[in-house]
């Protein structure tokens, strides 16, 4: 028993250093919410499958410092995005815009299943037109 | 009887492209930068910090930027084909020393030999930013008018250069 709380706080104590932004807050609640959101929203480009919130890579610590500035600089999301993709392309953010290239990525589940339900729709009507008695296969004719 | 061939072809189509896919290396991201001007920087020059280094004197010539730094070991891996195209005359070979200390990239390139025409120090990484660099070594081509030709990340050795260079190169010299 001992040594399981032994663990447990041993992982409690770690768990408070997976805090990975060690920079200060913003004294504006709004500000600190907006920069919160942005860097769980962009890649970090060295690690990848990161977002810069997440990365203790030193590139994700210089974007996180980037962006802090150019927050308290008085620039908006979409700024700060396009700072971002303008050096490292669309892949350095998690959620793609919806527009140009990107606009794919968006549309594609729909229209495939779009292209799903049109196909299903179709053979149902085909088969449906069929003798119900019929035996033999629809490829004879 | 040509339906039953369209699932194959389907099927060929999904095959090709998973072939495609896994042959690309997704640690490999286009730079954006192509085609576009090259990000302005001044920055000190390494072994003597009164100079600077700039945007400006990558033009005039085709030239190439080199992203490196000492804690980079596949930099290491690098240099000694830098060493040797360096002697080559091919193209002018300028360093962007990124997110590294001064005393260690001196040291380094008096063990190991200096390359470069002139190499930038950008202790802060800020430029590194500016230029969309994620991991050294990273290499871009640049043109004479000071356009983004071209960016390798990884390694350089012969081959990637006579496949991927020395075509873009050859180009941009009948380009002007």
């Amino acid at each position: 028993m001992r040594i399981i709380s032994v663990f447990v706080s041993a992982f409690l104590l770690f768990s408070t250093a997976l805090a990975i932004d060690s920079g200060e807050k913003f004294k504006d609640p709004e500000l600190q919410a907006r920069y919160e959101k942005i860097i769980s929203e962009v890649r970090c480009l060295k690690c990848q499958n990161q977002t810069i919130k997440d990365s203790a890579a030193f590139l994700a610590g210089d974007l996180r410092v980037e962006i802090r500035r150019m927050l308290m600089e008085g620039m908006t999301d979409q700024q700060v995005f396009d700072f971002l993709v303008q050096r490292y392309g669309e892949f350095a953010l998690y959620k793609p815009r919806k527009e140009g290239k990107t606009l794919l990525l968006w549309l594609a589940p729909a229209l495939l299943f779009l292209i799903g339900a049109l196909a299903i729709g179709f053979t149902l009507k085909r088969r449906m037109a069929l003798p119900i008695d019929q035996d033999a296969p629809e490829e004879q004719s | 009887m040509w339906r039953y061939l369209i699932p194959v072809a389907i099927f060929g189509a999904l095959i090709a492209i998973f072939v495609r896919g896994l042959a690309l290396d997704p640690s490999e991201l286009p730079s954006p930068l192509i085609g576009k001007p090259a990000p302005e920087f001044t920055l000190p020059e390494l072994e003597d910090g009164t100079k600077t280094v700039s945007t400006a004197d990558l033009k005039g010539k085709v030239s190439i930027l080199n992203v490196w730094a000492t804690w980079c070991v596949a930099c290491r891996q690098e240099h000694p084909f830098l060493l040797r195209l360096a002697k080559r005359n091919e193209v002018a070979i300028y360093g962007l020393n990124w997110r590294d200390q001064a005393s260690k990239a001196n040291q380094w390139l008096r063990d190991l030999g200096d390359p470069y025409t002139a190499t930038a120090l950008d202790e802060p990484g800020n430029v590194g930013i500016d230029w969309g660099v994620y991991g050294a070594p990273e290499t871009f081509l640049i043109g004479k008018d000071g356009t983004v030709l071209y960016k390798h990340i990884s390694p350089l050795n012969e081959q990637v250069w006579q496949e991927e260079f020395v075509p873009r190169i050859a180009a941009a010299e009948k380009a002007q």
